[in-house]
């Protein structure tokens, strides 16, 4: 890792089989919300590899931890205490330093706090439910927070959500933007789930599932899973090749 | 056998989901005190080089219905057509623009509005100019993985006629779902996800 000079080359294709496809009609909110016509191809120009870039000077200092962030002071948020940690990679599988991490989830009950939640499950006034971090030099990253619960959804009559924590993750550029979800090793709700069976092959769902870490897990106190995250690869240099007519 | 490249995979995707805003803009799904203000609500300051412009931007289902729970994150370059990252290797962007925002649609009227400035043009894989443009990525519930667009000018015609970009989409028909009309210092930008006017998606 002790190259950090800025890259610039285009990104790896993005695997339009392994990720999930548009329209998936058994998530029917996907129906009306799914182009249609097939993609554009673009070959990556400036405005895709290059993106914007966050300091860790952003950050407060409890952004990474949602037990505390949202509490009054001397109180903390109910649930099963666990630490998520892991890499954020490129499919080249190195390290993504600075990568900005943003994760947001349900509470203990699998209630989350906002206005359009209509869950009976109550609010935990001492959790808000979002927090931050980004990656260091390696591209490691870790935050303390609690287990999210599962929660119905109306989609079909009775579709329930694994327990599961959203993340936002900006790498380098532009067009390695992605939302994605982390699950827990062990919730039989994961392979029933419709949203995750969106994701076509089983082991892309696979690699969305945390893993318990009993190393990592703090006796007395919290446990930890491992969570990894690829963003897209690039190749080495922008101007590789020139296209005819160009 | 032979050797292994050692590629990992891209994780998959997932929807945002409904509650989108709690992680990315919490301060406009009232959970206030966590973060001091959203990350990109405001793009410009009064020594923001450039051209002052407001962009807004609807994003519309195959049923003619406005989104009320989408966000959309724009990337663009400065006035001078300069990217505010590291992978900019022409020179150095505007130190007051980072170039780049993020809005979630009202959740009443379904519109969200950027203020920003007009960017300059940046160069084609090859060199040519491209017409100025912005990047576009919306994220929503059932939207699966995130749409990537780009806006383009209406009062650009000459520099869009020759956009490499644009000059490359077959169907010509489709062109005009890229091109925001300008009214005013007011472009608007309409993106259809499905429908006859379904906006132009670039796997990028
Ligand atoms: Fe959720």
């Amino acid at each position: 890792m002790s190259n950090n000079s800025p890259e610039t080359g285009s990104f790896f294709a993005r695997d339009r089989e392994w990720q999930p496809p548009a329209f998936t009609p058994w998530y029917k909110t996907s129906v009306l919300r799914s182009p249609q016509k097939a993609l554009i191809s673009l070959d990556n120009t400036i405005s895709e590899i290059t993106g914007p870039v966050f300091g860790h000077n952003m950050l407060g200092a409890l952004d990474d931890d949602l037990i505390h962030n949202f509490a009054k002071p001397g109180e903390s948020a109910i649930g099963e205490r666990t630490i998520v940690y892991g890499r954020v990679l490129d499919e080249r599988g190195r390290g993504v330093p600075g990568a900005l991490l943003e994760f947001w989830q349900a509470n203990a009950g699998g209630r989350y706090r906002h206005k359009k939640e209509g869950y009976m499950a109550p609010l935990d006034p001492n959790f808000g439910g979002c927090g931050r971090t980004i990656t260091d030099e390696n591209g490691a990253y870790a935050f303390r927070t609690i287990k999210p619960g599962p929660y119905p959804w109306p989609n079909g009559p009775n579709d329930w959500r694994p327990s599961h924590i959203h993340f936002s993750i900006f790498g380098h550029g532009f067009a390695q933007r992605l939302i994605t979800q982390m699950y827990f090793e062990g919730d039989p709700l994961i392979w029933k789930c419709p949203i995750v069976r969106t994701i076509p092959d089983k082991s892309a769902i696979e690699q969305l599932v945390a893993t318990l870490d009993m190393e990592a897990t703090i006796p007395m106190d919290a446990r930890a899973y491992k969570f990894d995250i690829v963003l897209r690869g690039r190749r080495s240099t922008m101007f590789e090749n020139r296209r005819e007519g160009n | 056998m032979t050797q292994s490249l050692n590629r990992l995979k891209e994780s998959a995707s997932q929807t945002a989901g409904p509650y989108v805003h709690i992680g990315l803009t919490p301060n406009f799904a009232e959970i206030p005190g966590v973060y001091p203000e959203d990350l990109g609500i405001s793009m410009v300051n009064d020594k923001t080089k450039g051209e002052r412009i407001t962009i807004k931007v609807r994003v519309i289902d195959g049923a003619e219905t406005t989104l009320k729970d989408a966000l959309v994150e724009i990337w663009q370059a400065d006035a001078d057509g300069l990217y505010n990252s590291p992978s900019e290797m022409r020179g150095a962007a505007d130190p007051n623009f980072k170039g780049w925002g993020r809005k979630a649609t009202d959740m009443s009227t379904g519109e969200c509005i950027f203020e920003t400035i007009k960017p300059g043009r940046v160069p084609f894989r090859d060199g040519r100019p491209q017409a100025p443009h912005i990047t576009f990525w919306v994220v929503a519930r059932g939207i699966n993985i995130g749409l990537q667009t780009r806006m383009y000018f209406g009062d650009e015609e000459k520099a869009n006629a020759e956009d490499p970009v644009l000059q490359r989409i077959e169907h010509k028909i489709r062109v005009p779902t890229l091109i925001a009309p300008r009214e005013g210092n007011t472009y608007t930008f309409d993106i259809r996800l499905q429908g006859d006017k379904e906006t132009i998606f670039f796997d990028i």
